[in-house]
């Protein structure tokens, strides 16, 4: 027998390998374009939100529907690469199902457990396209989705629709060439999906049937190695990034907002409060709040890259709701996009942050970071614990404090609560005034 | 306060007014009907009075991180003289601010919204409610504020201290975790909204009015201002009324 099929296994197996580790690098090095941020305290509450919110979809549940669909979709990529497991052992030894024999009548059951995965893939995948394409649920065609966006969502159930596909193809063929009794094949006890559709291929030949299961064997493990690099260019990387991007959530308070220390010391000094370290030149000129991808935390980026762009953020907005510019979800694209472009800059040579551009302005605009109520909305509802007002606070930061261009209103605010101390134009010492209209009325 | 320390008494809650609560003259209502609870009650509290400055909430969602620690450096430095140890506030931002915020300038207290205490209230026997009050009976449904509700996870508090008035509690679509915000918050309060197609406290109030309540609860006073605004702008001001949890209760004992 020509060991040619496992040389070419092995070849296509190590190259898939090593764009997928050229891949991890790239994407790593991008997220931490991002500030340095410590989040490592309270373990055990992170494992925890993890295992909850990631392993657990908790958060999925608030709508039921998707959350079935999903979860279909979600076991059987974690049963099913099981599966793979014995493709690549079976690829580099040039074996047959290596574990049947192992497993006896316990591998039927599980061939016949993926093949009922397979089959809600299928349901979900196609459900999914159409509350996409047809049924148009309105999170899912808003106009930051257009283009590539929308492309990349039909792509990747496409792709999963074609992968089950394989599955059962090469399971019915597979089963046909050893009821026939060809060596090498090893016949199960019954596979009750595939065998559905056997009649297609029943009349073919015995080199005919070896031909298509070897094809669909090929295009199923070639096409999980692809897809698998393809996730790393795709909103799909959740299914990765999930689990990082929730053990590494904001375990605060929601409403809490990050202090801002160097703030603080200049503040102390200023009211004459004895500061530590005032005496030391600053380390370097540090700019407030962001401009530009490098001033957020690496925690931010990390969360536009598990971003899948499923839209619960920006439906639950009341800024979009209403029809302003604001869209939480495009934030975090935004955050992405502009990520990947100074990436792909570096690696060129180019002037990566330095080009002129900036998220700010270029992929962000102030009536965006305006709009924005701080209600919270979109980060209750993220199903992987994403953070886009941590973004947007950060950005209005810059604008307040670096650009001096918040809006009129608000600088008035600004200006009444710096002469009076409230945001409106009353004077401090009437502040009492109520519990004198109080007396008065219990004097009556 | 500064008279109860010369004094060398030490109260055993500041009641920390806000800005709305001194200044908007509908929200000076609901301190005076707080406070009548409070002495009513024989709480013995505190106020600032001048002493008191804003949180600062405002301008640390504008984006001006300056002024906010100004403000709240300030405050910190008066509350830490007195020793102040519980905080009470109506302000649901007032409330976040100082019991979230604080801390990490150096101010560590003790931080109550009034509904949390009113709750306390009722459930220790303090407050005794009547019932039969001209709620009784009524359909009222209440709107959660963003900064009580998500921002600190308090949704049950104000719920329980309007069950407790006899009446029934109907609950619009998005209530609780999924609550839809009044459109005040994060310095909206202070401006013009974007351009948009519908004003956030029109969409909220059409959802509430959309429950049949006779009445919209509220513990917030942005938010009392953005439902009372949405309640007027959709002409329903005569029949339904907007009214904060602490006037509820204060109609109640009649005071």
């Amino acid at each position: 027998m020509s060991i040619l099929p496992q040389i070419i296994f092995l070849i296509i197996f190590a190259l898939a390998g090593y764009f997928l580790y050229k891949r991890v690098a790239y994407l790593k090095r991008n997220i931490l374009l991002g500030k340095s941020e410590s989040r490592n305290d309270q373990p055990e509450a992170r494992w925890k939100t993890m295992l909850l919110v990631a392993l657990g979809q908790q958060k999925m549940f608030k709508r039921l529907i998707p959350a079935i669909l999903h979860i279909m979709i979600y076991v059987a990529f974690i049963v099913i690469n099981l599966e793979v497991l014995e493709f690549v052992i079976d690829g580099l030894t040039g074996s047959h199902r290596i574990f049947a024999p192992y497993l006896g009548d316990l591998y039927g059951v599980a061939m016949n457990v993926f093949e009922v995965l397979a089959i809600a893939v299928l349901v979900s995948c196609i459900a999914f396209l159409i509350r996409r394409n047809v049924l148009r649920v309105p999170r899912l065609v808003k106009t930051e989705l257009k283009g590539w966006p929308a492309m990349d969502a039909n792509l990747i159930l496409i792709i999963e629709i074609v992968l089950m596909v394989a599955i059962l193809t090469m399971n019915a063929t597979d089963q046909l060439l050893a009821a026939r009794g060809i060596e090498g094949y090893v016949l199960l006890n019954g596979l009750f999906f595939s065998e559905l559709i056997q009649p297609v291929f029943s009349g073919l030949s015995d080199t005919a049937l070896v031909a298509i299961e070897r094809f669909a064997w090929w295009f199923h493990i070639v096409g999980i190695l692809a897809f698998a690099i393809y996730v790393t260019y795709s909103k799909h990387l959740h299914i990765f990034l999930a689990f990082p991007n929730t053990w590494y959530s904001n375990l605060k308070p929601k409403g809490e907002i990050e202090n801002m220390p160097d703030v603080t010391k200049e503040v102390n000094m200023m009211l004459g409060i004895p500061v530590e370290g005032a005496d030391e030149p600053p380390a370097e000129i540090a700019r407030f709040g962001a401009k530009d991808i490098n001033d957020l935390s690496w925690v931010n980026i990390m969360n536009a890259y598990s971003c899948t762009e499923c839209g619960r953020c920006t439906a639950e907005c009341p800024a979009n709701i209403t029809g302003k510019k604001l869209s939480p979800r495009k934030i975090m694209m935004d955050v992405r996009d502009r990520a990947e472009e100074v990436g792909k800059s570096i690696d060129q040579g180019g002037a990566g942050l330095e080009d002129g551009k900036s998220l700010l302005g270029d992929f962000i605009t102030k009536e965006e970071l305006n709009a924005c109520t701080s209600c919270n909305a979109c980060v209750e509802a993220c199903p992987v614990n994403i953070d886009p007002l941590s973004i947007i606070i950060q950005m209005r930061r810059y604008v307040a404090m670096e650009e001096s261009s918040t809006p009129a209103q608000w600088n008035a605010m600004f200006q009444n609560m710096e002469t009076s101390f409230s945001p409106w134009k009353f004077a401090p010492t009437d502040r009492f005034n109520w519990a004198d209209q109080l007396k008065n009325e219990e004097l009556k | 306060m500064a008279e109860m320390a010369t004094n060398g008494e030490s109260p055993e809650i500041l009641f920390w007014v806000g800005c709305a609560g001194s200044f908007d003259d509908r929200y000076k209502a609901v301190t005076q009907a707080f406070v009548k609870i409070l002495n009513k009650v024989g709480i013995s509290f505190a106020v600032l009075g001048p002493e008191e400055a804003c949180t600062g909430d405002p301008a640390r969602r504008a984006g001006n991180e300056f002024l906010f620690q100004m403000q709240a450096v300030a405050n910190i430095q008066v509350m830490n003289g007195y020793e102040v140890k519980k905080v009470v506030t109506a302000c649901p931002h007032c409330f976040n601010t100082i019991k979230n915020e604080y801390p990490a300038l150096g101010g560590n207290y003790e931080v109550i919204h009034h509904s949390q205490f009113l709750q306390q209230l009722i459930n220790d026997g303090k407050v005794v409610l009547k019932g039969g009050g001209e709620f009784k009976g009524k359909k009222i449904t209440f709107h959660d504020s963003c900064y009580l509700g998500r921002a600190n996870d308090v949704y049950e508090a104000p719920r329980e201290v309007i069950k407790a008035l006899d009446v029934e509690l109907v609950e619009m679509k998005r209530c609780r975790s999924k609550g839809l915000c009044c459109g005040a918050g994060g310095a909206q309060m202070f401006k013009e909204p974007e351009p948009g197609n519908k004003d956030i406290n029109v969409e909220r109030t059409e959802e509430a009015l959309a429950t049949g309540a006779a009445a919209i609860a509220v513990g917030c006073p942005f938010c009392l201002t953005m439902m009372t605004d949405g309640v007027k702008n959709k002409e329903r001001e005569h029949e339904v009324k907007v009214y904060d949890l602490a006037e509820m209760i204060a109609k109640d004992m009649g005071i």
